[in-house]
Parts: structure tokens; C-alpha cells; sequence
């Protein structure tokens, strides 16, 4: 216990329990992980905040997103910067949405600022294909690209404006048998 | 400006049901897209006008034009550079800070106003508890701690003051919203930063506050509560942190998970729910009845029913004889028989024959309860139904990659598996399901069917030709040991062959694979089902065999009594005591009939796990080293070609481990041993599966989710359940008890020991009260009270469905009209491009040209939904579109007149007076 209480202090291990879906030794693990990716520039003594951020290309090797086609879109929607660097805080965040306990409407929240690539708060045509083609490797033909993205549109979009608002987005994903159970890392 | 700010305060209490959840929700990314939004006002004037009044409703501040002036120059601000995010995003930023702090000099400067603008919110309160969405309520509370930030301050001087009753129920409501704030803040969709400082905030002002709350006597008691209630969280919390470090297996989990994805982890999720079911169980019959039999019962010896009988002592301690559970298994604590039916035994009196009972209805009922929770608890996460395929390729699109996946192989496969779905959807979209040959596939279907049946009924006659024939064995002498166990052997084997029969007789059905995997589940589901109750039927053909024995051996063991004890009077005619009791050993014994069950029930259980885990041993692990060693000197490549390493098999497990448990709790009853053997069962295969899993399998090609993940398979489970405690019930319900052994014996019925305990233990009127309930008409009373209640909670619930199918269709004429609200735009646009085609050439010819382009390129954008998926070549498309639309009019007469007064509506954007004459024919 000795050592472990140098990391947080019982202040910020109960408010991260408050503000996450963990637990204090998840949460210490979580440390552990974030410490790992970047011994040299995060601290072991987290009980004054320090200000540091762990960039993109560290996180993205994680075993749990290294074979993640939307890896990047993950760190970058998690990151307060938007660049894809990571603190401790957002790299917490990051995970207690990707965990099993968090809700789906949380989570569909953050599905579709992944999916999103644009950052314009709305899936367009172009999302729609960057999504595709990370996912099939690029192996569909142009055409059949063209194709799958009309069909989706057609199917998700209420409002009639060829683009998927969150709305859209929100009506569709809830309705998926399988994304709860997807949309889910474990840690 | 100010106009718009006052349409937008009409539009608030409309907007605000439309809008408001995903407004407050998204609110992080709204403030960051409000540029976007805003430069989009001016097309969708409406639409954004409601949604500025919710933007307005959230800032909630009686300034609004002022707000609405800042917020306007920013968004005029992001409109120049709205392309670059980042810094729209700190801007959005600063301007909520600095709404926070403007709020707070609001606070400062205007006390004497402050009264009246918490007035005003409560009002807004009230409404937002009105629309009982979560999000709204947030959004509430969002507000809340802008004006708290600000009320911090004020607060402290109306303290001193002493509070009015009326200020201090808003305070308590403040505090209680506080409170239910730090609950829910994880639900946030909050940067971190936020959501501490928030927290923080949060904490101190109930801190703060908290204590003040009550007052005069109640103050005590308040506090008081209070402090109980932070101990009863900081408890939950540390209970909470102890029970998820309780979970075992976590990372096991999830390295198959990474490995496998979530469908084969989805199978070691349920094994290990199913240890913990298990493990009560377990706790519940070793805790209540075999550790209090065997501390404080009569030992081993004593009586009849615990003692080896004469004949079978000699061989009872052989390792043959005890590996089938006789000899001295057979009479120990693990089976029925051994039980005394002394009512109460040990220094603490504990009435064994009743906690026998209630264990074994509590273990049913135990099951059920966790079985329907975690059935519920799955439905109330699982969403929709997914049966409805109106999202096919959005669902395909948005959640077909599986998180989990951290395996380069499993990877590779999961992106080729995804690709070939696609690709199959695109043509069973173009082709409509065309059937060549539909006589033949027919036929087929039917053959395999028929096939299907047969070797259902086959397997069902060979289980009771062989229980028959085993009975038969049972009277006879040394037996082979295939003979003994001919039974068990053949049962396995059934559930070994029949699934492998079922899969190559349906590959002459040529089912969609998912399809496919249904009627398999299916199939193999009524073959165990089948089965297990066959083999249960001839069981009670056997039991009933020996009732009509029992009363026989009862007479021969009296009349061998009387016997024993004339022959010893006449023997010892000096000896004045009583006689010596009767050596137990030598005592004729029934047959008892529950021991035997138990003792077919624990014998199938155990060749079950021998056949599994020797099939998981020769299928998979030797498969595995064949492949992998032979493949160096073999002439194909065997990891590539014919054997190749094995696949998980997920339904044929998850349904090996259902019908298992479904032998448990048949059994358990007979042979409290077998719950315990279940729990080591459960335990080794874990670890002998996610070896075997991680070391000799392969991930899934293609990979077909069973179903909605666990329900399914929670569905299974509560099938077998019901099936299960059917036979059990009926026991204790009808059939008399053996009379020499196990708790109940001497009992007409196993029931009556309540009875019994109703009329002895408890005071008479207890009795009496029981009499009553116990009481025909009061029964069919509570039955028919059940059916109503059923009948009307049904109908509520069609009601319900019904509603909700409305909504569903009401969403879908909405969605249709206004896509045809754009596609008539269009389509019009077209009838009045071929009319100016038709119109002589005159001087219009200057305006057209460009117009027509115009046209064109929004068609391509707008009306491509509408274009049948066949012709995926953009060039074609254009001309099959073209003709389409043309004949649209026409075709559809009906929908395009539904947005009726809206047709003329494009028509003074039109250009050119002779144009007018378009539309007239066509209405």
C-alpha cells in the first residue's frame, strides 16, 4: 500500500472513482499502462497534477489499439488538443468510455466523434468512406465504396439532408444488437 | 437581431422537445460547431432557429440579447476561420468560462434581482423535469453550477440571515441536486478536466451546505443521516472495489479475447457466470445440509442406510467399484439415501429433513432469480431488437470492427470477414434474391428435414432401448465394463455424432450461414432435449419398477425383524435384556429409488466431462500437433489444406455447458455430491479451455454471432431450467419416498415435512393461517387474481409495442416526406426541364442553360438515395436516373401530391413567366 499511496493521493483516487467507471486498482493499473508508454516523461507522483501529455504515436502501439483501423481517430477525439496527445486525464477518460461498464448512450456520444473524421458534427459521405476503407483495407472497388455509403446514408439519415447528424447517429446505434459489445476495450 | 432572438424564445418550448437531449448532450461539440451550424442558419431557417433557442435555454441568463450579441460575433468569428477547429475550440472554451464568470458578477451586482431569476428557475426546473430525459436534467444541472459557482458568495450572507422555509427547501433541493450530479458525473460526456473541476465544485457546496440543512430538533437528526449516508457510500465504494477484485479470470478473458475477438470470449464470459452461479449453489447445499450431516449426524455404521451392505462390502473399497460411485461412494453424504430422517439432530437441533427440502427448492429457486435478472439486466443494455434490418449497412458500417481485437491474425481475418460481408450484402442488394432452381432447393430442404427427424427419433428409441436394456443388467452378475456403463457411452456419443450429422445433412439446404446457424442451435438443442428426457422417462419406468418393489422388501425386512428377534429369544432363552440390534450391514434393504437417480445423474455427468475434455484433447490438441510436426514431411500443406487447426466451436460449447447444468439442478436433489463436482468441472475447464483455445485453435474465418450475444444462450439456460424442475417438483409433489432411506423416509409424501414442521414447530394459529392459504378456493382466488394481472400486463405492453410501431412509422413518413419534399423539388425541376425542351426556342434560351447545370448537379447529390442500388456506374445511373425521375410523376401520383402546397413553392424561384404552365396537367 506504501507505494501506491505515493501515485494519488485518496482525494483523487475517489474523485477519478467519482468521474470514471473504475475501480482504485483499475485506476492504478490504468497508471501503471500510461506510465509504461512513457517512462521518462510521466512522473510516478501524480498527487500535484503535473502537466504532462504522452503524444499519439506512443499510444496508438498500445497492444490494445495497435490493430484498431480507427486507433487514431480514438486518441485524437479523446485528446483535448485535438492533436492526439494525451494526459493522464483524457487518457483515463479514454478508457472508462471504452469500458464495459459505461452507458450507450456515452458511448454512442463517442462513437460518433470517431467515426466523424472531419470534425465537422456531422458524418458525411467522405466519413463514411474513410470509415470504410479502414475497415475492408481498401479492397472494395470504388463504385461498391460509393454504393454501401448511398445505402447507409439512405438508411440512418431522419432528417433527409444526406449526412448523419448525432440524432441520426444516436437513433441507429441504439438500435444495433452488437454495439455494446463491441465497442468495448478491456484493460 | 433582436427579432431572431425572439422567434427563438417562441420556438424555445417547441425546440426544445426536438432538439433538447442531443443538444445538451453534444453540448462539448456544439459549442465547438456552432460556426457550422450557423453558417447553415440561413438555409435551414427553422430548424436552426430552434436550435439557437435551446442554445439560449442553456445559458438561461436574463441578458439574452446581450448573450446572443456575443455569441453571434463569435460564431461570425469561427465563420472566418471554420475550417481550423482548434482554436474555434478554445475560443468555445473561453466563452464558457467566461460565462461561468459573467454569471458570477451577475450574482454581485444584481441581489436585489437574484430572487426573482431564481424564481424564474425554478420555473425552467420544473419543465425540465417535465421532459424526463436524462440529458435535459443535465443540462438543469449544468445551469445549476453556473449560477452556483455564482451563488457560492451570495449564498454565505443569506446565511446569515436565518433561512426562510422557502429558501431552505430550494437549498435542499440544490444540495439534493448536487448530490445526484456527483452520482451520475461519470455519465458526462465531459473532458476529464471538467468533469473534476466539477466534481470538486460539486463536493464542496454539499459540504458546505449540507450542515445547514435541517434545523431545531431535526438538525441533529439530519446530520446524523447524513454522516450515515457518507459511510453507507464510502462502503459501497470499498465493497464495490472488493468484489470487482474478486472476479477471477479477468485476464485470461481478455488475452482469448484479443486473440478471438468477443464472440468466443462471449463463451468463457458465460462459463464463468456460470462458476459463480455454481459456486452459491454449491455454498447453499454444502452449507445447509451434507457439512451440518456430517458433523453432527449419526456416523458412518450406525444405521442401515449408512452402512455397506453385507454382500457388497468386499468389493466397496475397489478402485473399479468407486470410480462408478458404489461401494462406499454410494453411501456417503454425496447421494439422498445416506440421510437420516431424525427431525432434528446435533447439540443446536438442526432439522435436517427440512433444510434438505428447502435447499433443494431454494436452489431452483436461486436459479431462477439470478437466470431472469441477468436475463433483464442483458435486454435492458442489449437495445434493439436487431431483428429489423433497416440499418443493414450503417449497423455493417458503425459496429462491425471489434474493439477487442488486439491479434494481428485475428486482425487480418476480421478485415477479410468484413470485406466479404459487404460484398455480400451489396449483392444480395442488387440481386433481390433470384432462385434458379427453387423445385429442387425445395425438395432438399424438405429431405433434410425428414433426415432430421429420423435421426431425432432414432436417438431417442436407441436412449430407451438402452435404459431398458441396462435395467435388464441391473439384475444380472458380472457384467463387461461396456455393459455397466453402456448407457453413459451411448448418450455421449449421441451428443458427440449428433451435431457433426446435423451439419452435413444441412449443407444440402444451402442456407444463409446465419440462417444456417440457427436451425443447427436448433436441432441440436432438441436433440439433447430429446435425450435428456428419454432418458428421464425410462428413469421413471425404472422408479416406478422399484416402488412396486419396495413394498415387498418393506414386508420381507418387518417379517425379518420379527425374526431375528424370535430366533434370538429362542436361542438365548436366558438373556432377560432387550436383544442386541441387528448388525446394519445385515439388514434387507428397498431399493431406494432416489439414490439411483442421483447415482445415473452423477455417472452421466461425469462420462459428459470425460468425453468433452478427451474430445477437446484428441479434436483439437493432437489435430494441432499432427498439423503443426507433420507438416514438414507430409505432401500437401496440412496447415493450409484438409485437417488445418481446428475452430473454436462456440455454440456446441455454450450448448455442452447448458445442458450440463440442466443435469445439475435434475440431479442435485438426488445427489447433493454432484453440485460440488459441477463446481470443480466448471473450474478445470476453464483452464483446460482457455489453454487449449490459446494454444491448438484458430480465429474464426468468418465469424456469425449466434445471437443478441448472451440472451440467447440465457434464454437456453431458463428452457432447461423450467424443464428440469419439472421432474424434481413432481417427486416431491407425488411420489412416495423410498421407505428405509434418505430424510424423508416414513412420509406418505417428501412434502409433508413442511406440513409437519407448520404443525409441530410453529405456534397453532401459524397452522391455522397455513390451513387457510392451503385453502381451494382462496388458491383458485390468487390463481385467477395471476391471470388478470398477466392478461393486463400483456395488453399493456401490446399497447406499448403498438405505440411504438406508430412512432416507428410516424418517424419513417417523416423521414419519406421530406426526402420527397427534395426529390419532388427535383423531379419537378426535371417535368420542367423537358417541358422547356418542348417549348419553342425562343429568348428564354439565355437563362436555361446555366440553370439546367445547376439543376443537374443537385440532382446528382440530392435524389442518388432514391436510385435503385443495380446500376452502380456513376455514367449510367445519371441517364437510368434521368428516366426515372421522369416517369416518377406518374408512377406516384399520390406521394409527390402529399407535400402539396409546397409545389409551387419553387416555382418563383424559377426563372421565366411560360414556365408557370408546367404543373397545372400534372395536379
Amino acid at each position: 500500500m506504501g507505494n501506491k499511496q505515493t501515485i494519488f493521493t485518496d482525494e483523487q483516487l475517489d474523485a477519478y472513482q467519482d468521474c470514471t467507471f473504475f475501480t482504485r486498482k483499475e485506476i492504478l493499473r490504468l497508471h501503471g499502462r500510461y506510465h509504461e508508454l512513457a517512462p521518462h516523461l510521466v512522473p510516478m507522483d501524480y498527487t500535484n497534477d503535473p502537466d504532462v501529455k504522452v503524444p499519439l504515436a506512443l499510444i496508438v502501439n498500445m497492444p490494445e489499439l495497435k490493430e484498431n483501423p480507427f486507433r487514431n481517430r480514438i486518441v485524437e477525439s479523446f485528446s483535448e488538443d485535438g492533436q492526439g496527445n494525451l494526459s493522464f486525464n483524457d487518457f483515463v477518460d479514454m478508457f472508462s468510455v471504452l469500458s464495459e461498464m459505461a452507458p450507450r448512450e456515452l458511448k454512442a456520444i463517442y462513437a460518433f466523434k470517431i467515426y466523424d473524421f472531419n470534425v465537422d458534427n456531422y458524418i458525411c459521405k467522405e466519413d463514411l468512406e474513410k470509415t470504410l476503407n479502414k475497415l475492408t483495407k481498401e479492397e472494395l472497388t470504388p463504385e461498391e465504396v460509393n454504393l454501401v455509403c448511398e445505402k447507409a446514408i439512405e438508411e440512418a439519415d431522419l432528417d433527409g439532408d444526406s449526412k448523419l447528424s448525432f440524432a441520426d447517429f444516436e437513433n441507429m446505434i441504439s438500435r444495433a444488437p452488437d454495439f455494446l459489445s463491441t465497442f468495448h476495450i478491456r484493460i | 437581431m433582436p427579432k431572431k432572438s425572439d422567434t427563438a424564445r417562441k420556438l424555445e418550448d417547441v425546440g426544445i422537445d426536438i432538439d433538447g437531449d442531443v443538444e445538451s448532450a453534444e453540448e462539448d461539440k456544439k459549442a465547438k460547431g456552432k460556426g457550422a451550424k450557423k453558417t447553415a442558419a440561413g438555409k435551414r431557417g427553422k430548424a436552426a432557429a430552434s436550435e439557437d433557442g435551446e442554445d439560449e435555454d442553456e445559458d438561461d441568463e436574463p441578458p439574452r440579447g446581450r448573450r446572443a450579441t456575443n455569441k453571434k460575433k463569435a460564431a461570425q468569428a469561427d465563420e472566418e476561420d471554420s475550417d481550423d477547429d482548434f482554436p474555434q475550440r478554445r475560443r468555445a472554451g473561453n466563452r464558457r468560462r467566461g460565462k461561468v464568470r459573467e454569471s458570477g458578477g451577475d450574482g454581485e451586482n444584481e441581489k436585489s434581482g437574484r430572487k426573482n431569476r431564481r424564481g424564474g428557475k425554478k420555473q425552467k426546473d420544473a419543465k425540465g423535469k417535465g421532459k424526463d430525459k436524462d440529458n435535459d436534467k443535465d443540462s438543469d444541472k449544468d445551469e445549476k453550477k453556473k449560477k452556483n459557482s455564482s451563488g457560492d458568495d451570495s449564498k454565505s450572507d443569506e446565511e446569515e440571515e436565518s433561512m426562510s422555509e422557502g429558501e431552505m427547501a430550494k437549498l435542499m433541493e440544490e444540495v439534493e441536486e448536487k448530490k445526484k450530479l456527483i452520482a451520475n458525473i461519470r455519465n458526462k460526456p465531459w473532458r476529464m478536466k471538467r468533469r473534476l473541476k466539477v466534481l470538486k465544485e460539486a463536493q464542496q457546496f454539499v459540504d458546505k451546505f449540507e450542515g445547514a440543512l435541517g434545523k431545531g430538533k431535526g438538525r441533529k437528526l439530519y446530520a446524523y443521516k447524513v454522516m450515515m449516508m457518507k459511510k453507507w457510500i464510502k462502503f459501497q465504494r470499498d465493497f464495490e472495489n472488493f468484489r470487482t477484485s474478486c472476479i477471477p479470470w479477468e485476464r485470461k478473458i481478455k488475452e482469448v479475447e484479443s486473440h478471438f475477438g468477443s464472440s468466443v470470449a462471449s463463451y468463457f464470459i458465460f462459463l464463468r457466470w456460470m462458476y459463480g452461479m455454481n459456486l452459491v449453489l454449491f455454498g447453499l447445499t454444502f452449507g445447509l445440509v451434507v457439512i451440518p450431516e456430517v458433523l453432527m449426524g449419526l456416523p458412518y455404521g450406525s444405521i442401515p442406510r449408512k452402512t455397506v451392505p453385507r454382500a457388497e462390502q468386499d468389493t466397496a473399497m475397489d478402485y473399479s467399484v468407486l470410480t462408478d460411485f458404489n461401494g462406499y461412494c454410494k453411501y456417503s453424504v454425496l447421494f439422498y439415501g445416506y440421510y437420516n430422517n431424525q427431525r432434528t439432530i446435533g447439540f443446536l437441533k438442526f432439522r435436517l429433513p427440512l433444510s434438505y427440502l428447502m435447499v433443494g427448492i431454494g436452489t431452483f429457486g436461486y436459479s431462477l432469480m439470478v437466470v431472469i435478472r441477468t436475463m433483464a439486466k442483458n435486454a435492458d443494455v442489449g437495445g434493439g431488437d436487431g431483428e429489423d434490418s433497416e440499418f443493414t449497412f450503417a449497423w455493417k458500417m458503425f459496429t462491425s470492427w471489434d474493439y477487442l481485437i488486439g491479434n494481428a491474425e485475428t486482425a487480418d481475418n476480421k478485415y477479410a470477414s468484413i470485406t466479404t460481408s459487404f460484398k455480400e450484402s451489396i449483392v444480395d442488394e442488387q440481386e433481390n434474391q433470384k432462385d434458379e432452381n427453387i423445385h429442387l432447393r425445395r425438395f432438399l430442404r424438405v429431405l433434410a428435414n425428414f433426415l432430421i427427424t429420423c435421426t431425432l427419433g432414432g436417438s431417442g428409441y436407441l436412449i430407451y432401448f438402452v435404459v431398458k436394456r441396462s435395467q435388464e443388467f441391473a439384475n444380472m452378475d458380472n457384467l463387461s465394463w461396456y455393459e455397466k456403463n453402456e448407457m453413459e457411452i451411448i448418450m455421449s456419443l449421441l451428443g458427440l455424432v449428433g451435431p457433426m450429422l446435423f451439419e452435413t445433412i444441412a449443407e444440402l439446404e444451402e442456407y444463409h450461414p446465419r440462417i444456417a446457424l440457427k436451425w443447427q442451435l436448433g436441432r441440436i438443442f432438441a436433440l439433447f432435449l430429446g435425450n435428456l428426457y428419454t432418458f428421464l422417462l425410462a428413469l421413471f419406468d425404472e422408479v416406478n419398477s422399484k416402488l412396486e418393489e419396495e413394498e415387498s422388501i418393506k414386508n420381507a425386512s418387518i417379517w425379518y425383524v420379527k425374526e431375528y428377534y424370535a430366533n434370538f429369544s429362542a436361542n438365548n432363552p436366558n438373556y432377560t435384556g432387550t436383544p442386541p440390534p441387528i448388525d446394519p450391514a445385515d439388514v434387507i434393504r428397498g431399493p431406494c429409488w432416489e439414490t439411483a437417480v442421483g447415482l445415473e445423474f452423477v455417472k452421466l455427468t461425469i462420462s459428459d466431462i470425460q468425453v468433452t475434455y478427451l474430445t477437446i484433447l484428441i479434436g483439437d490438441f493432437l489435430r494441432a500437433l499432427i498439423v503443426r510436426f507433420l507438416n514438414y514431411c507430409w505432401c500437401w500443406d496440412l496447415e493450409a489444406g484438409w485437417p488445418s487447426y481446428g475452430e473454436f466451436d462456440i455454440s456446441g460449447n455454450v450448448l455442452g455447458l447448458v445442458f450440463n447444468q440442466g443435469m445439475i439442478w435434475m440431479g442435485a436433489f438426488y445427489a447433493p455430491g454432484l453440485v460440488g463436482i459441477n463446481v470443480l468441472r466448471l473450474l478445470s475447464s476453464m483452464y483446460y479451455q482457455c489453454w487449449a483455445v490459446m494454444a491448438c485453435n484458430v480465429p474464426h474465418e468468418r465469424v456469425f454471432k449466434a445471437s443478441k450475444s448472451n440472451n440467447f444462450y440465457m434464454g437456453l439456460l431458463l428452457l432447461i431450467l423450467f424443464l428440469s424442475l419439472l421432474p424434481v417438483v413432481y417427486t416431491i409433489m407425488s411420489l412416495p419416498p423410498s421407505f428405509d432411506c434418505g430424510p424423508f423416509s416414513g412420509k406418505a409424501k417428501m412434502i409433508d415435512i413442511i406440513m409437519e414442521t407448520i404443525d409441530l414447530d410453529l405456534p397453532a394459529f401459524m397452522g391455522t393461517i397455513f390451513g387457510y392459504l392451503a385453502n381451494p378456493g382462496l388458491i383458485i382466488a390468487a390463481v385467477l387474481l395471476m391471470v388478470l394481472a398477466i392478461y393486463y400486463l400483456n395488453s399493456v405492453s401490446q399497447a406499448y409495442q403498438n405505440a411504438n410501431l406508430e412512432l416507428k412509422k410516424k418517424m419513417q413518413m417523416a423521414r419519406d416526406e421530406e426526402k420527397n419534399r427534395r426529390n419532388n423539388k427535383d423531379s419537378t425541376n426535371q417535368v420542367m426541364k423537358d417541358l422547356e425542351d418542348l417549348l419553342p426556342k425562343n429568348a428564354q434560351m439565355s437563362h436555361a442553360p446555366p440553370e439546367n447545370k445547376a439543376d443537374k448537379k443537385h440532382d446528382q447529390g440530392g435524389k442518388s438515395p432514391k436510385v435503385k442500388p443495380g446500376t452502380a456506374g456513376s455514367d449510367v445511373r445519371l441517364q437510368k436516373d434521368v428516366s426515372l425521375a421522369s416517369a416518377n410523376p406518374n408512377a406516384r401520383g399520390p406521394v409527390t401530391r402529399a407535400p402539396g402546397p409546397r409545389g409551387p413553392g419553387p416555382l418563383p424561384g424559377q426563372p421565366g413567366a411560360g414556365r408557370g404552365q408546367g404543373p397545372p396537367p400534372r395536379r
